[in-house]
């Protein structure tokens, strides 16, 4: 049986703990054996974004002695798996360090590219606009870019169609940033603001009852901005739409 | 028209979003380019490609630039164009000055040419006596509101009709509350028209310069460059060295590239290439480097010199869309201008690689596949090497750093949870926060993760 090591981004950890146990009870479902190194703090996104870069090493360090052991590290994060997989080096150790690149996977590309997954025992009778986070899509690929003159797919997408009763929404313009960015959101309060209202309004004037994306950085973002407008539109990871039963 | 910089990005970008109404126009505007600029693309099922091509070319092109430029320079001498080079914005400008002197010309018509906005030339030329008129349409607009370009192919999208109506009624005694587009354009044509006439010297800038033939492309839509060319007794261009491409043929895979890119038109209305001076006329090409060749030197940034200055990373740009161009406070605004910029002055320009969430559609829509969002992320490391970062960010990050480094750090700082509340910007509940301000923070569960793996499934095993 291969063995996974399960990467729960700090935030995600500390404030969507539901996400978290989908993402470890959608792996257990998979067959797969799942550990959860309970020593892992963060992926050092935050300082490396900000152009902290350097002093990123103890967080890589720490998660090198985290993850080397696994065949495979699933997180629910697209962002922060980006991370790992574009910028994890280590003065050290850079054997484990490129290993830890090639084998750190998101959630939905694991269970389509990996495990490839046919078929889903989940229900979610309701409304969903899909929000491609910008690590997700650019950067890992998990579906086509609208700017690329290249023929479509979509893996959130795919697992998302083997969800009885869910119905997804069209959006006016697909795949268009939501203005989170890291330290951007606070650095840029106004853009990211407006960035993030325009990106709830495409959502909710097509009907969308739940925004869901596999990255959950996005999702706080904009569920802050729902929240503060007192909209009736909900956030939701999508590992537990495709945990979902109910 | 000299950019005074007085407020960073964020700033500028707050002032101009208060206006929502305005934001939602402007981004509406050039998100309809973008897609025009899709619908143009998909009609090309080489389009891939032909990117592919256009970036190998212009690799080769900085990678040999040195022999280009002077085969260049040869065959723009045996056409009988005067070649004249400057090391500098200035150098350009006092090369410009003395060729008009000589002539005792003290008025010339420019078409659009972001190189000569760059260096400031119409400010120089003007505190020596010699008027400058810039004839491209969003260009007169700016120039005679006495406002920078907001955008290198759309110089006032950030105006709105009625905006461009009152000054019209101010400078060229149109009506008050005319506002139609055609016609002030009327009324603009005739008034440029009759500059056209008038004007002995004409300076364009240039799209693509063609070493194996010394001729040089210039792509208008309103023909304005030719008419100032054509009717000019002497003709300057002045162009960056990154513009060069090694032979015509190239052209085929660039203007197939440039218009559709640019707003989704197949080709601009003219591509007009200028090889010889007609009879009596005394032509004049300088060639600038104002910091491209320290650009060429630095290995993870010198694909920015590929650049045809399309405009198309702006009009995809979410962060652009939402904050207008003149938030940039450089001349070449949007994604390509928070690379270039940082070049030419890095502690005044420190601002501008962290003005983007990184979303990558930048990279995506370049026709020269430019990794502009990449080039953003390795600029915010030099930035904060070389001392451009603000000591209250630096000194966060290292305890945040030093936090996150160890599991027994992050323990000691207390119950994970509550160091989050105190660390972490987004989360601090307070109207001081820029997080709160127009966001609610998430809500605490009653317990992390880690909490409850450790209190159910550790046990279970």
């Amino acid at each position: 049986m291969m063995n996974v090591g399960l990467f729960i981004p700090c935030y995600v950890n500390q404030f969507y703990p539901n996400a978290a146990k989908a993402t470890l009870e959608l792996l257990q479902k998979s067959g797969v054996n799942v550990t959860y190194p309970v020593n892992q703090t963060c992926c050092g996104q935050p300082m490396a974004n900000s152009g902290f870069e350097y002093l990123s090493k103890g967080c890589n360090d720490l998660f090198i002695e985290n993850f080397s052991s696994f065949d495979y590290i699933v997180g629910p994060s697209a962002s922060c798996v980006l991370h790992i997989k574009e910028h994890l080096h280590s003065d050290t150790d850079e054997e484990q360090a490129t290993k830890i690149r090639a084998k750190v996977y998101e959630l939905v590309e694991f269970l389509t590219d990996i495990i490839k997954i046919e078929k889903l025992d989940a229900s979610f009778p309701h409304k969903v606009g899909l929000h491609h986070s910008c690590h997700g899509l650019r950067g890992l690929y998990l579906s086509q870019m609208s700017e690329l003159n290249a023929p479509p797919f979509s893996k959130p997408q795919y697992l998302l169609n083997m969800v009885k009763g869910l119905e997804q929404i069209k959006l006016d313009r697909l795949d268009e940033c939501c203005g989170f960015g890291g330290t951007f959101c606070v650095a840029e309060e106004a853009v990211s603001v407006k960035m993030g209202k325009d990106r709830v309004t495409d959502h909710s004037k097509n009907g969308a009852e739940y925004i869901t994306s596999s990255d959950l950085s996005c999702l706080m973002h904009l569920e802050g901005i729902l929240h503060r407008n007192k909209s009736n539109v909900k956030v939701i990871h999508i590992a537990e739409i495709l945990n979902a039963t109910t | 028209m000299s950019q005074t910089k007085t407020k960073d990005h964020a700033a500028l970008a707050g002032a101009f979003i208060k206006d929502e109404e305005r934001v939602n126009w402007h981004d509406g505007a050039l998100w309809y380019i973008r897609e025009k600029r899709d619908l143009a693309v998909k009609q090309i099922p080489e389009w891939e490609q032909l990117r592919e091509a256009a970036s190998m070319i212009k690799s080769n092109v900085i990678s040999n630039l040195h022999q280009y430029l002077l085969q260049f320079e040869d065959n723009l001498k045996k056409n009988g164009i005067i070649v004249h080079w400057a090391d500098s914005a200035e150098e350009h400008n006092e090369i410009v000055y003395a060729i008009l002197k000589v002539k005792e010309i003290n008025q010339m018509v420019k078409s659009k040419s972001m190189l000569t906005e760059e260096c400031h030339l119409n400010e120089y030329l003007e505190e020596r006596g010699i008027e400058v008129i810039n004839s491209d349409l969003g260009e007169y607009i700016q120039q005679i509101d006495n406002e920078p370009p907001s955008h290198i192919v759309l110089p006032c999208i950030h105006k709105r009709k009625e905006e461009i109506g009152e000054l019209f009624h101010e400078h060229l005694g149109t009506e008050k509350g005319l506002s139609d587009p055609t016609l002030l354009t009327r009324v603009a044509r005739k008034h440029l028209r009759n500059i056209f006439l008038t004007r002995r010297a004409a300076l364009t800038g240039v799209n693509f310069a063609v070493a194996e033939t010394g001729e040089y492309v210039v792509c208008t839509n309103e023909g304005n460059a030719d008419m100032g060319a054509h009717l000019s007794e002497v003709q300057i261009a002045s162009m960056g060295l990154e513009k060069l491409i090694p032979q015509k043929k190239h052209l085929g895979v660039f203007l197939r590239l440039l218009a559709r890119s640019a707003t989704g038109q197949p080709i601009t209305i003219y591509s007009s290439h200028y090889k010889k001076p007609r009879k009596g006329q005394e032509m004049h090409l300088i060639l600038v480097d104002a910091g491209r060749t320290r650009q060429l030197g630095r290995k993870d940034f010198r694909d920015s010199l590929k650049c045809i200055k399309c405009g198309s990373c702006m009009n995809t740009c979410p962060v652009y869309r939402k904050s207008g161009g003149l938030s940039y406070h450089n001349t070449i605004s949007g994604p390509i201008g928070a690379i270039l910029a940082p070049n030419l002055d890095m502690k005044r320009h420190a601002d501008l690689p962290f003005a983007s969430t990184l979303c990558g559609s930048c990279s995506n829509v370049c026709p020269v596949k430019i990794n502009i969002h990449d080039q953003l992320y390795k600029w915010r490391q030099v930035i904060v090497k070389e001392g451009y970062a603000a000591n209250t960010k630096t000194l966060g990050m290292k305890t945040m750093a030093w936090t996150l480094s160890s599991p027994a750090n992050f323990r000691k700082a207390g119950k994970a949870g509550r160091w989050f509340l105190q660390n972490i910007p987004f989360v601090v509940n307070n109207p001081f926060n820029p997080w709160y301000r127009q966001r609610d923070m998430p809500e605490g569960p009653k317990e992390s993760f880690a909490e409850w793996f450790v209190k159910n499934e550790i046990k279970k095993q």
